[in-house]
């Protein structure tokens, strides 16, 4: 599914991602962990197609394609999705109004029909259930005056309706309480198929005890330092990233 | 390159491409030589076959306008005009039509064009012009219209439908001659012809524009809009438009306005003049998309124009909305002057400057009378190299009472070569007034756009949403069938330059 090979990326002359190698497969879910300034962000961001950052080296095919050549909105057309770690608010714009335009941009650009207002609210009412969202969140703007563990289930249901075939989920799990943590893995969970995957960008096992990963990759320095399976979180739960970051230097 | 640079390349772009009512139209044409004088103002009023008392009234403007200088106060800089050499009479030649049918197809082909719909078609009919965004009133079957082409109206629809309910509705030449005490009565009442410089030249060379009197207690049965299109080169336009509601009496009007486009500057120079007595409301509503010039700055409409409101009755409402995407220059502050007690003045407006646009654009509000209100909501958006300034006065006189006015002027800049300015005047001679002001200015981030793509949104998209969502407050003071085609214009207006 993303096939990621030697990348290499800068933010204003600064090198941050010095060669990162990843594959996912089709229907897994891999987690980055990594101390604080590693790169993991920019990752997200990177495959994202955020302008601020420069891609200086290697390639990252999705689906067969070319992902570094495409618009973001291409990428998005394409299947790929970021949760926000910050999302960002949009004063004035209505959250369902958004959230069918951009699933009506998607679908045109995959060639599907366009959903009218009545389907989309149907759709919309369904998965904000699902994640135990009160309904007014849809008619609230865009992540204005939303609590941190707000903007992060508006996150996580912008995915659920959008379905993308690969979801990079930037540290979703950072400020949120046991009960909505559960409600944000659940809503990860669901979508769990062998078409879907998952890149779940965090800092603490926590998540990962609901979100039970493939793999687990450790990033340190924009390089991809330890590769392993589920216990390689528990691993680093226990002791720190101290003991695999110096492993590696 | 940063998206917000990349935003200001897609703006220019669109707009450079996108002004979509540019085409001109090949009609036979008697225009008058360029050039003014007092024998022009004589040839005007004599083609138009005018009393004596309207000539006269319309010397008396020349003579002020000749003794003014052109106003140089607004944050606007444009070559000095050369009054000399404009066209200030182009009429089509096919004489007057007597009714709808008789109008020259050429003309009707034109407005096809542009949506707007001169045959009185069935309620059925209905579907007609869609996919015509941007353009006022296109095949809504509940509206009257007059169109204005150049210096004269060539059609006006269901008149009669409207004469039914008493409503007069009609090309101002007409009422001179029709309705001439009503014309006498009020004309140059609201808006004196020595004014302003502007004003002062309308008033001499004036040639056509909309009348409307609704009598008392009449509820105007369908919306009424004017439809004003500049074709003819070097001609400028100067238009009258005059609207009473007499006691009790309610209307909602529209007016929307395109141009071609060309390299040369064009002037518009109108004049408005409301007139609402004891509990009349009157809701004016324009979509100014005047063919706003070429990237650069070639070209383009001088939209120098003076709208004022006389709330003369009591409890009378006169609510004003604009949406201003268009004009080279815009010098406009559609103002109410709130005489009677418990009146009600209300701005509502949306300035959109892009590439090299310059609006000077805000309201007065004048507070005579006791316990009369003002509302003031202002949403500037600067992309380009544009400069938008909001200018608006609040003026409490002794006798306002419990004069109250509340004013939010916002902006929105889009990249870092453009300006925003808010310059209010608050003036206040009474003590129990109570007068607020808010204003904010705020960017589009280029994070922003960037979440939106990376929902699929395209950049225009983008745009599009969170101007729109801007302007919100405002758009929905529009009568509901414009609010959909003016937000369309705005994304037209600025595809891809909000951050």
């Amino acid at each position: 599914m993303l096939s990621v090979n030697n990348l290499a990326a800068r933010i204003d002359e600064k090198e941050i991602l010095r060669g990162i190698s990843l594959d996912v497969p089709a229907g897994q879910v891999h987690a980055i962990m990594g101390p604080n300034g590693s790169g993991k962000s920019t990752l997200g961001y990177v495959l994202a197609g955020h302008e601020g950052y420069e891609v200086t080296g290697g390639s990252v095919t999705f689906g067969g394609a070319d992902l570094l050549a495409m618009e973001p909105e291409e990428r998005a057309a394409a299947g790929l999705f970021l949760a926000f770690q910050a999302p960002l608010e949009l004063p004035g714009v209505n959250n369902a109004n958004f959230l069918r335009t951009a699933l009506n941009a998607v679908r045109r650009a995959r060639g599907e029909a366009e959903l009218d207002a009545v389907g989309f609210l149907r759709l919309a009412r369904t998965e904000s259930k699902r994640l135990h969202m009160p309904d007014d969140m849809l008619k609230r703007n865009v992540n204005v005056g939303f609590s941190g563990g707000e903007k992060k289930r508006n996150e996580v249901l912008q995915m659920a309706i959008l379905r993308p075939k690969l979801a990079v989920l930037d540290e979703t799990d950072s400020g949120l309480d046991i009960d909505a943590l559960r409600i944000v893995a659940d809503g990860v969970n669901a979508l769990r198929s062998p078409e879907f995957s998952a890149l779940v960008i965090t800092h603490h096992q926590r998540l990962l005890d609901h979100l039970v990963p493939d793999r687990v990759h450790v990033l340190s320095r924009g390089r991809i330092v330890r590769s392993g399976g589920p216990e390689l979180a528990r691993e680093l739960e226990a002791n720190g990233y101290a003991g695999v970051v110096a492993d590696a230097a | 390159m940063p998206a917000a640079t990349e935003t200001i390349d897609t703006v220019q772009s669109l707009t450079q491409s996108g002004y979509k009512w540019g085409f001109e139209t090949d009609i036979e044409m008697d225009i008058a030589p360029k050039g003014l004088t007092a024998d022009t103002v004589r040839m005007i009023s004599a083609k138009k076959e005018e009393p004596e008392w309207l000539l006269d009234w319309r010397l008396a403007a020349f003579a002020a306008w000749e003794a003014m200088v052109e106003p140089n106060w607004a944050k606007v800089g444009y070559p000095k005009i050369d009054y000399q050499d404009i066209h200030y009479y182009a009429a089509p030649k096919r004489p007057a039509p007597k009714s709808l049918d008789d109008v020259d197809p050429e003309l009707l082909a034109m407005y096809e064009k542009l949506g707007i719909p001169l045959k009185e078609r069935a309620a059925l009919a209905g579907v007609e012009g869609a996919g015509m965004e941007g353009v006022i009133g296109s095949g809504n079957p509940n509206i009257a219209i007059d169109a204005v082409f150049d210096s004269v109206s060539v059609a006006t629809t269901f008149r009669e439908t409207l004469a039914k309910s008493g409503v007069i509705f009609c090309p101002i030449s007409e009422a001179v001659r029709e309705h001439p005490e009503l014309v006498r009565k009020y004309l140059g009442t609201v808006v004196p012809v020595s004014d302003n410089y502007f004003a002062a030249l309308n008033s001499a060379v004036f040639t056509d524009g909309s009348f409307v009197y609704i009598p008392k207690g009449v509820r105007c049965p369908m919306e009424l809009s004017t439809y004003f299109r500049i074709n003819a080169k070097n001609s400028g336009q100067f238009e009258r438009t005059l609207i009473i509601a007499d006691d009790g009496a309610q209307v909602s009007y529209l007016e929307g306005c395109t141009a071609p486009m060309r390299d040369e500057n064009q002037l518009h120079a109108a004049v408005v003049e409301l007139v609402a007595f004891d509990d009349a409301q009157i809701k004016y509503s324009t979509v100014q998309n005047w063919y706003p010039g070429d990237a650069n700055g070639r070209g383009g409409i001088y939209n120098f124009v003076t709208k004022r409101a006389a709330c003369r009755g009591a409890r009378s409402k006169v609510s004003w909305t604009q949406v201003e995407t268009g004009s080279a220059i815009t010098w406009k502050y559609p103002s109410c002057v709130l005489q009677g007690e418990g009146s009600v003045g209300e701005f509502y407006s949306v300035a959109v400057t892009n590439n090299r646009q310059q609006a000077d654009t805000g309201t007065k509000m004048i507070h005579i009378g006791k316990n009369t209100r003002s509302t003031i909501v202002s949403k500037g958006i600067s992309a380009g190299r544009s400069d938008n300034t909001y200018r608006g006065l609040v003026r409490i006189l002794p006798k306002a009472s419990g004069a109250r006015n509340h004013t939010q002027c916002d902006s929105l800049l889009i990249g870092d070569q453009c300006g925003a300015h808010t310059v209010p005047y608050i003036e206040s001679r009474n003590p129990t007034a109570k007068v607020e002001h808010e204003a904010t200015t705020s960017k589009i981030a280029d994070d922003q756009l960037f979440y939106c793509r990376s929902r699929g949104l395209s950049e225009e998209d983008a745009v599009g949403l969170i101007v729109n969502g801007f302007c919100k407050e405002v758009l929905k003071e529009l009568p509901m069938e414009f609010a959909v085609e003016a937000q369309k214009l705005l994304a037209v207006s600025l595809e891809g330059s909000v951050g």
